[in-house]
């Protein structure tokens, strides 16, 4: 786990959930885990590609989106599938690109793909080659999660070169 | 909340805003701080080619615009509407803020950027920026309570 990678995601989830969602927020929880990602309630899962390579989980209850599409908005929501959908796309969105301006400013490069959206039943493949770190921030709509599994991508490249070619 | 005072036209009139975001609630976001600052919103686009057809139709004083969007990007939406209208004052509205992204934009013609969440006393001071440009077009913009302005 490089926590110099996973840092800036953290510190981005934190100022992007303090500013938008207009209230203080705190980490309650912080755990390693190296099974498939159980979801808690809708997530976002946002692909990365390049000098480094991961993906990061955005994770929240229905509930809770309603919450920060109200206070994204500045008034009264109604809920709906579409509207937990956005909620979480504009979130990670935000989370996303916070991190990478840091991480690209450090002089990394890399692709960000879109956001895919997981509301279905079945679980959420993780990584199964990386373990991840799953934050819980307590925010004032409520508890949002973060499952970040990121490592430089020449680590990847040794890694491969190191197992022998099946002929 | 913080209270604004109104960013006007040189005619006195509310500045006119066209706000372009794929996201729903960006986009309301933005309005409710236009609201604030006393301007008013004549168009919404969700993607670059909306904005260029809502630009031509509207002919809006400030274009604040995303970048990653479906369809067009907003690098090349400015792009084009800076080449058909010179004058056009874009600022950008993106989460990703990272320099390559600003100076491409900046490049293209954008005139200022702002990296999301938007905090609006931020927003305010760079559209009083971009509205001070150019005095021919759009009027000073009125101070702050309690400024002095010289």
């Amino acid at each position: 786990m490089r926590m110099e990678l996973i840092q800036p995601f953290i510190n981005a989830a934190d100022a992007v959930f303090a500013e938008s969602l207009q209230g203080p927020t705190k980490i309650v929880d912080l755990e390693m885990d190296e099974d498939a990602y159980r979801r808690k309630g809708v997530a976002a899962l946002i692909a990365i590609k390049g000098d480094i390579e991961g993906r990061v989980i955005l994770d929240l209850s229905p509930e809770v989106a309603i919450k920060v599409a109200s206070q994204l908005a500045g008034t009264e929501i109604a809920a709906s599938e579409q509207v937990v959908k956005e909620t979480v796309c504009e979130l990670a969105n935000m989370v996303i690109g916070n991190s990478v301006t840091l991480l690209n400013d450090q002089g990394f490069h890399f692709k960000v793909f879109p956001p895919e959206v997981h509301m279905d039943e079945t679980g959420l493949a993780g990584s199964a080659d990386t373990e991840a770190l799953v934050i819980c921030i307590e925010t004032p709509c409520g508890n949002i999660y973060l499952n970040i599994a990121m490592h430089y991508l020449h680590r990847r490249r040794q890694e491969r070169n190191a197992i022998p070619a099946l002929d | 909340m913080k209270q604004f005072a109104a960013l006007l036209r040189k005619d006195n009139q509310p500045v006119r805003y066209l706000v372009v975001d794929d996201s729903v609630f960006a986009r309301k976001n933005l309005i409710k701080m236009i609201e604030m600052f006393g301007g008013e919103v004549a168009g919404e686009a969700g993607d670059g080619l909306t904005a260029i057809a809502e630009f031509n139709r509207i002919n809006p004083d400030i274009v604040l615009m995303d970048i990653t969007m479906p369809q067009m990007e907003g690098i090349e939406a400015v792009e084009r509407i800076v080449r058909q209208h010179a004058n056009a004052r874009v600022v950008m509205v993106s989460s990703v803020g990272y320099q390559e992204n600003i100076l491409a934009a900046l490049q293209k013609g954008a005139k200022h950027f702002v990296q999301k969440p938007v905090k609006p006393e931020v927003l305010y001071e760079i559209l009083r920026y971009v509205l001070s440009d150019d005095p021919n077009a759009v009027g000073a913009p009125v101070a702050l309570a309690g400024e002095h302005r010289s």
